[in-house]
């Protein structure tokens, strides 16, 4: 895990007194709200439907369990003692005073941790694959890249007040975990004649104008990979669409333009900053590394006992190949049946970081599914821990299943939300577990929602359900073959859309047109890539 | 009637012009009628509180003040999933209305 | 049309420069290239600071318009200008606010004339608000990368 030297430090805490300082000019009235609201958006300081909302930054979605612990702490002391993880890999906090917000980053700088660019029309948090560092599958591990570009876009001078929102996801696999090319600009760490690089994918995003990211670089070297980056950014910067915020993120000046003219401008730019000499020194990549050293593995047993079909299910379900064969990488699922997809109570986002220290080398991850992983748990030990998990309300054996929803928090919580996402998952989780079909229809994304912005990536889900306001009721959109994996694809509507109980009957019947169709081994995107959405078009609305 | 909201600048608690003050309750809240955008601007001025938006509502005969929007009734009330953390109030009916 | 947007120098509120101050009216972006003897001219946010590259030789003060502080193209013109080697006055107008100062500095700004003058106290702790940098700009502090690498 990366640790903070004193300039890191002194960089958070820095923040930390310039923010006590703005709200304290909030408070005696120096600084309006207009004047206000982007600062403490830059801080993550949301004021949402019932108060203040935090949102803390967890850089690529990686932390140790003081950290998390930290988290559990906030909760319970500012906040009504829970939190909800989020798509971005960040955790967010509902019920946040101003007044204490400052106190709240101070805590969090004590832990190495921060909101700054959580939101805000600057670079935001870099996201990462949750299981970097673990996985099998990965050609490096793509974190400390990510570390790099997270001092980079930190406080840069000249890119926090850009057109809109920018968002960074870096992978190293040829499986994308992290939604790498619906993001402003997707990175994938690739070798070409045995050299490391960078290939960029700029120009995607999800929204209200969903598009996948074009590659417009296979690669770049290493000691110009910020380069290049500031050159994608400052052409944005310049460029990028200020008259209409609908217009505004990159993916529109990357359409408009052409992704070639785009890519000319890139690279014209990337030729003049060349000589400018604003790389990091390559030194700093090198310092960066160590800190992302393996644990120091060991062998053991490569097999559970399966005596116990909770604890055998929950293996297959929630743990994942590791790249040592004595490890796995387990999943704590966040999406109990009935519940509220990615919150957590201050208590058991202690236990999970008690967990993380006891049996994955003190590491956890975000995922952006809104779900936990200790990635590193030797296969010994996990009777242990998914008896502690399922003890904590922890051991929800449905990862990849169509119980673990992404929802945003919709009208619930959110100020620009037209309808509800929390209690449409809630609804099929218990539907679909009541019935215990989730096994049977295996791997199964489904993604809400609560307006067109698509904080729950219902334009990735297999599924994807989009809540729009129909004349002051709930109305929901259901949309089918979306992906955000390596074979990343846009959901299309499927027709008219439903009132609450439709939607939730609407879903239930595209499993049973999916199962009827089922050919060997497919998926539910499978079949659909197969048979196209008129059978589903039929059984919906006959 | 047209009733007016905002937050707490401090807290960020959701409040409700009663006439003289901002309420946590929906119930408290008056017709501001054309005083609304005075009212409006001279209470944000004052930093009594944050963000303050008109809308429409009714009273109900029970004397419950309904706000007309979906958005507005959830604001009243706290968020549908988490109940147990509704603003305290003696209106047991307001699950009923609120969606 | 007059070209000049005149602007006294008296309305500067910090500068950080020993020079005189360039009491020159200024002209918009096209008639400076139009027109060889303007040396002092005015960038609007939707203006391509490169064309005037081939006259900041001339050029002594330079003026960045911000008629919004969200809209940030005015801090990629000032970087480019003194990438480029300008070493005239780098002035930025208008919606010129505290929080924003500290990295107007980085972005080559020397001068800062504010619509609303600001709070000299704020202000002061804003120029001040890093100790170190993360990123090379154009006030071409070593970074941290740099400092940790010495």
């Amino acid at each position: 895990m990366y640790k903070y030297d004193h300039y890191d430090q002194a960089m958070v805490d820095a923040r930390v007194e310039e923010f006590r300082d703005q709200a304290r000019r909030r408070l005696e009235g120096k600084l309006t709200e207009d004047q206000f609201k982007p600062l403490r958006l830059m801080n993550g300081l949301y004021l949402q439907l019932h108060a203040y909302m935090l949102r803390v930054a967890i850089p690529y979605g990686t932390l140790n369990s003081r950290q998390m612990t930290a988290l559990g702490d906030i909760a319970d002391k500012y906040d009504r003692g829970y939190g909800h993880f989020t798509t971005r890999q960040n955790i967010q906090y509902n019920w946040i005073k101003l007044e204490d917000a400052a106190d709240i980053l101070a805590d969090l700088a004590k832990v190495e941790m921060h909101a700054i660019q959580t939101s805000g029309n600057c670079i935001r948090n870099i996201s990462s694959d949750h299981f970097a560092g673990a996985t099998y599958d990965e050609l490096v591990d793509p974190r400390p890249y990510a570390e790099l570009l997270r001092q980079w876009s930190s406080f840069h001078p000249e890119f926090t007040y850009l057109p809109r929102k920018f968002k960074i996801a870096v992978i190293a696999a040829e499986k994308d975990r992290a939604a790498m090319r619906l993001h402003d600009i997707g990175i994938q760490i690739v070798e070409q004649n045995g050299e490391i690089g960078a290939r960029f994918f700029v120009g995607g995003g999800m929204g209200r104008t969903p598009m996948i990211a074009p590659m417009i670089r296979d690669f770049v070297p290493l000691d110009q990979l910020v380069t290049y980056a500031e050159a994608c950014l400052r052409v944005y910067n310049r460029y990028g669409r200020r008259d209409n915020k609908y217009k505004a993120r990159i993916k529109i000046l990357v359409h408009e333009l052409g992704a070639e003219e785009y890519t000319r401008q890139v690279e014209e730019e990337f030729a003049h900053l060349l000589g400018q000499g604003i790389e990091p020194p390559r030194d700093e990549l090198e310092r960066i590394k160590p800190f992302f050293a393996d644990p120091p593995f060991e062998d053991g047993p490569k097999m559970v006992d399966r005596s116990d079909p909770d604890f055998a299910l929950w293996v297959d379900r929630n743990t994942v190949r590791h790249k040592h064969n004595s490890y796995v990488s387990a999943v704590i699922s966040l999406k109990p049946v009935g519940g509220i997809p990615g919150d957590a109570t201050g208590e058991q986002i202690r236990t999970m970081a008690r967990l993380a220290k006891q049996y994955s080398f003190d590491e956890l991850r975000v995922m952006h599914t809104q779900n936990i992983v200790l990635p590193h748990v030797k296969i010994a030990d996990l009777h242990a821990l998914w008896t502690e998990l399922d003890a904590a309300d922890l051991g929800a054996p449905n990862l990849d299943t169509v119980e673990d929803i992404i929802a945003c928090p919709g009208l619930d919580y959110c100020a620009l939300a037209n309808a509800r996402s929390i209690t449409v998952a809630q609804r099929i989780s218990e539907n679909f577990a009541a019935k215990r079909r989730t096994e049977e229809l295996g791997e199964l994304k489904l993604k809400i929602s609560g307006c067109i912005n698509a904080c729950g990536h219902h334009h990735a889900g297999h599924i994807g359900i989009l809540g729009v306001d129909k004349k002051g009721k709930e109305n929901y959109q259901l949309s089918l073959g979306g992906s955000e994996a390596e074979d990343v694809s846009l959901a299309k509507i499927t027709g008219p859309g439903f009132d609450e109980d439709g939607v939730v009957q609407a879903v239930e019947t595209v499993t049973d047109v999916y199962l009827k169709h089922r050919e060997d081994g497919e998926r539910f995107l499978d079949t659909y890539r197969r048979i196209g959405m008129d059978p589903f078009k039929e059984a919906l609305y006959g | 009637m047209k009733i007016l909201t905002g937050n707490d600048l401090k807290t960020g608690e959701v409040v409700w012009w009663d006439g003289n003050s901002w309420s946590r309750f929906v119930d408290d809240a008056v017709d501001a009628g054309e005083e609304a955008d005075i009212v409006i601007a001279r209470e944000e001025a004052a930093r009594r509180v944050n963000v303050p938006y008109a809308l429409d509502a009714a009273r109900d005969e029970q004397g419950h003040v309904r706000p007309a929007h979906i958005k507005d009734r959830v604001r009243a009330l706290g968020p549908t999933v988490r109940r147990d953390l509704a603003v305290p109030t003696a209106d047991k009916t307001g699950w009923d209305w609120v969606i | 049309m007059d070209n000049s947007l005149g602007r006294s120098p008296d309305e500067v509120q910090f500068r950080f420069r020993d020079d005189e101050v360039a009491d020159h009216g200024t002209v918009t972006v096209d008639a400076c290239c139009d027109q060889t003897n303007a040396t002092a001219v005015r960038i609007e946010p939707g203006d391509d600071a490169r064309v005037l590259v081939p006259f900041l030789d001339r050029l002594a003060l330079i003026e960045v318009n911000f008629p919004a502080y969200t809209d940030g193209r005015g801090y990629s013109a000032a970087r480019i200008l003194r990438e480029a080697g300008y070493t005239g006055e780098l002035r930025a107008v208008g919606d010129v606010l505290i929080d924003q100062l500290s990295h107007m500095r980085r972005c080559g700004f020397d001068a800062f004339a504010p619509d609303t003058p600001l709070d000299e106290e704020d202000a002061k702790r804003a120029f001040a608000t890093w100790d170190n940098v993360y990123q090379s700009a154009a006030d071409r502090r070593r970074t941290i990368q740099e400092l940790r690498h010495e």
